[in-house]
């Protein structure tokens, strides 16, 4: 079985973003970028089906500028076998990575493509279902766990005040969520290999994909911060306010 | 479990100015001297080059002219010349210029970031050839049969609090080198192994150390005045204890200010954290930042002691260098420009006795040192900083002056240097201190600012912050100093809370910023750092 | 140009769920032609809730056993199939919404915004990025708007007084790919953290697991969550599913009570969202008073227990009723 993972580089989760003064963005020169989180997980997931003698071939995919590498570095320390690059200066939509991906499992002939539920920088939480919508597969969104059997892939879903677990016929999409598993660390011995191989470049133009962007960025604001409020002097005097000036109990 | 054995020509442990120049001038030796297969790594503890690394800055290039001369025309990231100094004396009301001490005087040094500069530094490492592995700590020195160094290894991943491999558990990995060079920063947790293995220090005083805690502001174009430099002594400090401020325009309307106090002050109740704070309040410092936003935090020790304290660099399989060595200029307050050279001189004599297979034991590093400009800059300086340790900040300024203009630093004399945590009054002797709360626009409070410094580390792992014993924290550091590190430490590490039977010492690793405080100033040095898992710790991005 | 606008309801078996009358709140911003998507096995008494309320012009229902699943792959070709008809597709952002309408997106070549928390006009939303750390505004340049709003940011009331004509639709066959072959809910009897009108949520002050039941408590009396700090979590006083912060769970309710939390920003991140906010803190300088309606410095081991008396003795007046949560 042949395993597609998507992977994307974003600021780390660790560092505060700070939004650009012009409102323009949210700063990211000389930010410390790393994998997204939820990506690693996909990548743990796949090289974990990869020993199990499950997948025989594990490619990572990544979207993006030329830093990118770094992250398809990663990709084949952790265990992938081969590394795409596909070209994108702008930051992409996520319908426009869908068909990226889409075209690339395509191509590869892939049965499982893998992708993080979401990315955290702009939380979409689109692209691995939008990538099998274009592909036409099955999808297992918000993964806390996957087993693959008999060409099929049993998912638990992560779902609000529960769990589902649904099967689904492969090819197919899964998406990871936090608990799918803990990724591994990289050894140092595989960061010096992953260093000398090769990372396969790609253009949305050679893939026939239009990157046009279709929803325009108007404006990255700041939250606006809460005010403090007041000081009660006891218990009654809070229940006195929450009560009748706040009318929440 | 056995561990994956790596083989090196130079291993570097540190990726800030002293291993980066080192690992540079390898690699430029080995191509000019067509001896490319010089095999050159630096690990760094950090998770990229650049993100433990800080410093004020205002940095003389000299190193940088002799080790890239052509860096101006590569971009690198030192855009702002210093064109205008300033030195207060600061009280409480009101503030006095002083005229600027020759050592202060940056004419031809650059304001700037030095993790901006480290960054450059090790892209230009990388593209001669040097192998560079941010997120890998270098977590124990490997010794062979005959009792030298012949590598480090990485720490392992995955251990459990308790110290047993959990489920994700990775044996670290030897790196075997023909050559260590440990390029720590100060106070480097292997720099400090080998030091007493091989008693490098033995002819040397004790080491003493500051802490600088530093603030980068973005603020209003109408303050921003690129270049300019502020230095202060006095408030709010007493005169008994050593320390000042400084205030750094540079470009893109940053300012960075920070706050040195050195790590001898006696006060047990004093929160270096809490000065810095009151610092900013001053009206000279205050309408630098008024209007204008604070983008990061951060603190690290620094070293004082300068040539007095100085060990020797050299030991079997390896070197110290730059502030692992000790080699900062105190009385001008840099050590980028010592760091690099000494990295240098380091890879000068490396690569000679590697390419000549030289069998004589030693490289001779430490006579290049004293051959170097390094030494009498820092012979002129040596006395300016325990001057201050005896006669406070009137003598030491009276002093510094007439050891400068009078004696030219040819003093006959060599003023000795103390041990930093011996110097520490019990509680009850003390001066108890009230800083004011924070007004969330100069001030702020301890968390909020520790946030900003990027810091996290992984819970599930033994704690990096080892007690020698677990007694101490409660029936000495708490009954006599009323628990120091609670004020000393600039991120919150250690809180003393009420538990069952009684108070105990609680130390939230997470927050550490690896400053290394709590190694030197604990009273009794029962306070061990060592390197967490690799890759945690601070993300600066402009310190 | 009136907007026409197509809600996809979210249900429970028959019943409709709170995420769904924001949705509505939502729809009611943008325009007042409001039609109703209902799709499921029997979603009988759903619709016939859905059909009384203010505003809903018809309610299109997809009645199916295949549809009983709620499966993405099913629904989404339903849906998609009228997307054409509406200026804009909403749905809520929770896990079936998120589920569901990027599908439907793909599957009509459309850009969709997640998360949205508010409406500026017909065609521009603001939605959080980066964990809520920001907003980030957004213009669709799409002919058909299609988005994903945040049920925290919208009121959830019913508002009735409709009389929507109720419109069967096609329901599609099974794609067959996929099914459902097991559910889970959680059967606590307390709410969710994150879905939870009240939020009572501890810090380390607790000092121990067992002094933090007294929290647990005031949760019951309160019908509330509980949440805790960072802190709590790793001293071992909650569980890690507790925990309210950027690294743990973002919650909004109209009530959150922190007792005994310092406010680092790691929790703040988690919480600021929440409509009031009482603070208990002993330390009068702690950062959380910075962010709460309603400060009480004061020892939380004395104030819990009286606050638990006093609430107890409020609701038991016969001529107010406690809002339960």
């Amino acid at each position: 079985m042949k395993v597609l993972v998507g992977v994307k580089r974003v600021i780390d989760y660790n560092v505060n973003i700070r939004v650009k003064a012009d409102g323009t963005g949210v700063e990211t020169e000389n930010v410390r970028m790393s994998t997204n989180p939820f990506d690693e997980i996909a990548l743990e997931e796949a090289v974990r089906l990869k020993e199990a003698g499950i997948c025989s071939e594990l490619v990572a995919v990544t979207v993006g500028d030329e830093a990118s590498q770094e992250t398809l570095r990663g990709a084949l320390a952790m265990g992938a076998d081969r590394a795409i690059r596909v070209h994108a200066e702008m930051p992409p939509q996520p319908l426009n990575v869908a068909a990226l991906l889409a075209a690339i499992a395509r191509e590869e002939a892939v049965d499982l493509v893998l992708l993080g539920k979401q990315a955290i920088d702009d939380d979409a939480n689109q692209t691995g279902q939008m990538t099998a919508a274009l592909l036409g597969w099955p999808q297992g969104t918000f993964a806390s766990e996957l087993t693959i059997e008999d060409g099929r892939a049993r998912v638990a879903r992560e779902i609000d005040g529960g769990q589902q677990t649904v099967e689904l016929e492969l090819p197919a999409v899964v998406t990871a969520d936090l608990r799918l598993n803990e990724p591994r660390f990289v050894k140092l011995p595989a960061m010096m290999k992953a260093k000398k191989r090769p990372i396969e470049e790609r253009t949305p133009e050679a893939l026939g994909i239009d990157m046009r962007p279709r929803v325009e960025r108007v404006e990255v604001s700041e939250p606006v911060p809460r005010e403090a409020g007041v000081r009660v002097a006891d218990v009654d005097e809070l229940l006195h306010k929450l009560r009748n000036e706040a009318g929440v109990i | 479990m056995e561990r994956e054995q790596i083989k090196m020509d130079v291993v570097i442990v540190g990726a800030g100015p002293s291993g980066l120049a080192a690992a540079i001038r390898l690699r430029q030796l080995a191509q000019d001297q067509g001896r490319d297969d010089l095999s050159v790594c630096v690990l760094e503890k950090g998770p990229e080059v650049g993100a433990h690394i800080l410093s004020g800055a205002v940095i003389d290039p000299r190193s940088l002219d002799e080790l890239i001369p052509d860096w101006r025309d590569l971009a690198a990231p030192l855009k702002t010349p210093a064109v205008d100094d300033h030195f207060l004396l600061l009280r409480e009301h009101g503030s006095l210029r002083l005229p600027i001490p020759r050592s202060l005087q940056n004419q031809g040094n650059y304001v700037g970031s030095l993790g901006h500069l480290c960054r450059w530094l090790g892209e230009q490492a990388e593209a001669l050839g040097v192998d560079i592995y941010p997120g890998f700590a270098a977590a124990e020195v490997l010794y062979d049969e005959q009792g030298s160094v012949r590598g480090v290894a990485t720490a392992d991943t995955g251990l459990q609090p308790d110290g047993t491999p959990g489920p994700q558990h990775e044996p670290g990995v030897e790196i075997v080198a023909g050559r260590t060079l440990l390029a720590e920063g100060c106070r480097g947790s292997l720099s400090q192994q080998v030091i007493a293995a091989y008693d490098l220090d033995r002819d040397a005083d004790p080491q003493t150390y500051g802490i600088g805690i530093k603030e980068v502001w973005e603020v209003g174009a109408e303050v921003h005045r690129p270049g300019t430099v502020v230095h202060t002594v006095g408030w709010p400090l007493d005169s008994r204890t050593y320390g000042g401020g400084f205030l750094y325009h540079f470009d893109e309307r940053r300012v960075s200010v920070g706050f040195v106090i050195g790590l001898d002050y006696a006060n047990p109740n004093l929160s270096p954290y809490q000065e810095m704070q009151r610092f900013k309040t001053h009206p000279e410092i205050r309408r630098h930042l008024e209007g204008g936003r604070r983008l990061s935090y951060g603190a690290r020790a620094l070293v004082e002691g300068g040539l007095q304290s100085c060990p020797k660099l050299e030991f079997p399989g390896g070197m110290l260098v730059g502030d692992a060595a000790g080699l900062l200029n105190v009385a001008r307050i840099k050590g980028t420009h010592t760091a690099m050279k000494s990295g240098m001189l380091a890879a000068d004599a490396v690569f000679a006795h590697w390419a000549n297979t030289s069998d004589s034991a030693t490289t001779g590093v430490d006579r290049a040192l004293v051959d170097s400009w390094i030494w009498p800059e820092l012979k002129r300086a040596r006395n300016i900083r325990p001057a201050f340790a005896r006669w406070g900040l009137w003598g030491g300024l009276a002093y510094a002056a007439a050891d400068t203009y009078l004696l030219g630093g040819r003093a006959p004399w060599t003023l000795a240097q103390h041990a930093d945590h011996e110097q520490m009054q019990k509680q009850s002797d003390a001066r108890p201190i009230e800083y004011p709360p924070p007004d969330g626009e100069i001030t702020f409070p301890l968390l909020s600012s520790v946030h900003l410094s990027n810091t996290n580390h992984d819970e599930n792992q033994p704690c990096h912050l080892r007690l020698r014993d677990s007694d101490v924290p409660i029936q000495v550091n708490l009954a006599d100093f009323g628990a120091p590190e609670t004020r000393y430490c600039p991120a919150g590490v250690y809180e003393i809370v009420d538990g069952h039977g009684g108070p105990r010492l609680q130390i939230n690793a997470a927050n550490c910023v690896h400053c290394k405080t709590c190694d030197i100033k604990d009273p009794t040095q029962n306070i061990q750092w060592v390197v967490p898992q690799g890759g945690e710790g601070p993300i600066y991005s402009e310190m | 140009m009136t907007n026409t606008i197509l809600v996809v309801a979210e249900t429970a078996g028959d019943s409709l769920v709170a995420s769904t009358l924001a949705t509505l709140t939502a729809a009611r911003e943008l325009g007042d032609t409001i039609d109703v998507l209902v799709a499921g096995a029997q979603p009988g008494a759903a619709v016939e809730n859905l059909a009384s309320m203010a505003g809903v012009r018809c309610v299109l229902v997809a009645e199916a056993p295949h549809l009983a699943g709620g499966l993405a792959e099913d629904l989404a070709a339903v849906v998609a199939e009228h997307v054409g008809k509406y200026s804009h597709v909403l749905a809520p952002a929770t896990t079936f919404g998120k589920n569901l309408m990027p599908r439907v997106a793909a599957l009509v070549d459309i850009q969709m915004v997640s998360d949205v928390t508010s409406i500026r006009d017909a065609e521009t939303f603001v939605h959080p990025i980066y964990a809520g750390n920001a907003n980030e505004t957004l213009r669709v340049l799409e002919p058909h708007k299609l988005l994903t709003v945040r049920p925290t940011a919208f009121a959830k009331e019913a508002v009735a007084g409709g009389e929507a004509r109720v419109e069967p639709i096609e329901a599609g066959d099974p794609q067959g790919r996929s099914r459902e072959v097991g559910l889970q809910l959680d059967e606590s009897d307390r709410p969710q953290l994150e879905s939870a009108g009240v939020v009572v949520s501890g810090g380390r002050a607790f000092g121990s697991m067992e002094k933090f039941r007294l929290l647990e408590e005031l949760a019951a009396d309160l019908n509330a969550a509980v949440g805790a700090s960072r802190a709590a979590v790793d001293a071992g006083y909650a569980p890690n599913d507790c925990q309210v912060g950027q690294t743990g769970k973002v919650v909004a309710p109209e009530l959150y009570i922190a007792v005994g939390i310092s406010g680092a920003i790691q929790h703040l991140a988690g919480m600021t969202g929440s409509k009031v906010i009482v603070a208990i803190n002993k330390d009068p300088d702690a950062p959380i008073f910075g962010v709460a309606d309603y400060g009480l410095v004061g020892d939380l081991f004395e104030i819990l227990p009286e606050l638990r008396e006093k609430l107890r003795v409020l609701r038991s007046e016969p001529d107010r009723q406690l809002a339960e949560a």
